[in-house]
């Protein structure tokens, strides 16, 4: 499974992230099993798969809010697992991370929302703060909603404002928890357009945790396939478009049956109608 | 077997009582120990002391005032039979600032305030709220759950003080005004009655102890709550029941100690 852009991502050292032999144990039940990963400087990397399937776990790794039971998640030489609290906080206010919702905090301004984490890490004046939120702002589209509160938003707005908090401090690894969930085509392309350009413009490195296939073989450099805890295929979009896998086929055309099949397990169906055999 | 199953349940819901008992304690530790921030950065505590305590101003007035009347009215009936009407002032602000200050603003504290608290960080929690915070490498208990502990330990005697006052006033409205008791002897007598330290601190004592309680219980639920609908719902009403009941068994235990031979 290791090709070209593994060893090349390996080699280099440009790498961000390496997550290697990752294995995460949840109430006796494994969840990740044995992941190898790259996240290579400036690239925007999917990780894709059913809900379940363990997306959302390995990127709760990759922010050390989890501890695996195997192996180690390293972002920018640290071993995530081993810093204590001040460590990690030192290592979190390199990265970014846009949850599923936004997670805005409801009782600040989106103004506020934005200059929080400049407030909390920095001794910024007020002056200078306002120049960055509305700079912020207005990169997402949304200066002219400052004054707004959460609560008035939509659900796009809010995914707008939370990836403006989410770069407020110009992070080196900006993560996204499904980014394109519960969203209009709209709103879905222009997030989809932002994290790109923000990636770009930042020379960031960005993760996303998806399963919006169509919208997110649009903006990323490569991509992984996950089910069941483990990689099942890897490859760049184009690679992933073409593959031959049952499992990649059928989740990159949306297809009802195949190796994910459509009925959850079950007994006999003329049993459970009370029909005679 | 379905004696067993009895006493496994019985086992399993005291280990999880002692344990929820321990996480709390921890989590108390936890909130003294960041608490740093909240004395940096004071107006933090002054915002969350507007919502603890300005917003819970009207209902402990208004409770104070139909308390103290309520005290008025039943003690005079009562002294009337000794002919202590005249007495009337030291027993209404006796009752209150040893007693029902403390315990009925408390109890109106833990459904006012301390449900608000639960259910705003459990909110906070079920949408991601605190994750975020802790992703962004701010510690969410010094700069959510401290701030709002302090509040609560500082609003609790001031409101306690205020319902004892009013109360007070309450007293005097229906005793003197209403039903004739002499005004002099009313206040010569409170005033006679009511000592500094033994009365009124030990009442302040009293409203400190179960500020810090219900605060701690508040904030503890709403942290530890379910991130969901039902859970965030379940932690509000546990707050207000364990507050309660805590505050009534503390109350006995203080006034046992304080009191004790007087």
């Amino acid at each position: 499974m290791l090709n070209l852009y593994f060893w090349n991502a390996i080699l280099s050292p440009t790498t961000l992230v390496e997550i290697r032999d990752l294995n995460f144990t949840y109430d006796k039940r494994p969840v990740l099993q044995g992941i190898n990963m790259i996240f290579p400087k400036g690239k925007l990397v999917a990780i894709m798969g059913l809900s379940g399937c363990g997306k959302t776990t390995l990127l709760r790794h990759v922010g050390g809010a989890l501890k695996p039971t195997k192996g180690y998640v390293k972002m920018d030489g640290q071993v995530m697992h081993e810093l204590d609290r001040k460590g990690l906080y030192a290592v979190r206010r390199k990265m970014g991370m846009l949850f599923q919702f936004g997670a805005l905090f409801t009782d600040m301004s989106v103004y506020d929302n934005v200059a929080f984490q400049m407030r909390e890490h920095t001794d910024l004046p007020e002056e200078i703060i306002h120049d960055l939120v509305i700079m912020k702002l207005h990169a997402v589209g949304l200066r002219g909603a400052q004054h707004m509160m959460p609560s008035e938003l939509s659900g796009g707005m809010a995914r707008r404002v939370a990836l403006a908090r989410t770069v407020a401090l110009d992070p080196m690894l900006i993560m996204y928890d499904e980014p394109f969930a519960g969203l209009d085509p709209i709103s879905l392309t222009v997030i989809g357009d932002l994290i790109r350009r923000l990636n770009d413009a930042l020379g960031a490195t960005s993760i996303i945790v998806t399963h919006d296939i169509q919208e997110s073989l649009k903006i990323v450099d490569y991509v992984y396939f996950m089910a069941n805890g483990v990689i099942v295929a890897e490859g760049t979009p184009d690679e992933l478009r073409a593959s031959d896998k049952d499992f990649v086929h059928q989740f990159v055309h949306g297809e009802m049956d195949g190796p994910v099949p459509f009925h959850y397990p079950s007994g006999d169906y003329r049993q459970d109608l009370n029909l005679r055999a | 077997m379905a004696v067993v199953n009895t006493i496994r349940g019985i086992g399993r819901r005291v280990v999880n009582a002692v344990w929820r008992i321990g996480s709390a304690s921890r989590f108390f530790f936890l909130i003294l120990l960041y608490s740093g921030t909240s004395f940096q950065r004071f107006r933090l505590i002054i915002k969350e002391l507007f919502s603890a305590g300005v917003m819970s101003l009207i209902i402990i007035l208004v409770a104070g005032l139909f308390v103290g009347m309520v005290l008025g009215l039943q003690g005079f009936e009562t002294l009337k039979r000794y002919g202590s009407e005249s007495a009337l002032g030291s027993l209404v602000a006796l009752s209150l600032v040893r007693e029902l200050g403390p315990v009925l603003a408390a109890l109106l504290f833990a459904s006012r305030a301390g449900s608000a608290m639960t259910a705003e960080i459990g909110l906070m929690k079920a949408t991601e709220q605190l994750s975020a915070m802790e992703m962004m490498a701010v510690n969410p208990i010094a700069r959510i759950v401290a701030p709002r502990f302090w509040a609560g330990v500082i609003s609790m005697p001031l409101l306690a003080a205020l319902f004892s006052a009013v109360g007070v006033f309450g007293g005097y409205l229906v005793g003197v005004v209403q039903i004739g008791v002499d005004e002099g002897s009313f206040w010569s007598q409170m005033q006679a009655a009511v000592d500094f330290r033994e009365d009124i601190m030990n009442g302040v004592i009293k409203s400190f102890v179960f500020g810090t309680v219900v605060t701690v219980i508040a904030l503890f639920e709403g942290y530890d709550a379910q991130p969901t609908a039902e859970g965030v719902s379940g932690a509000t009403t546990r707050t207000v029941v364990t507050s309660s009941l805590a505050i009534l068994m503390l109350d006995f235990v203080l006034t046992a100690i304080m009191f004790r031979g007087n």
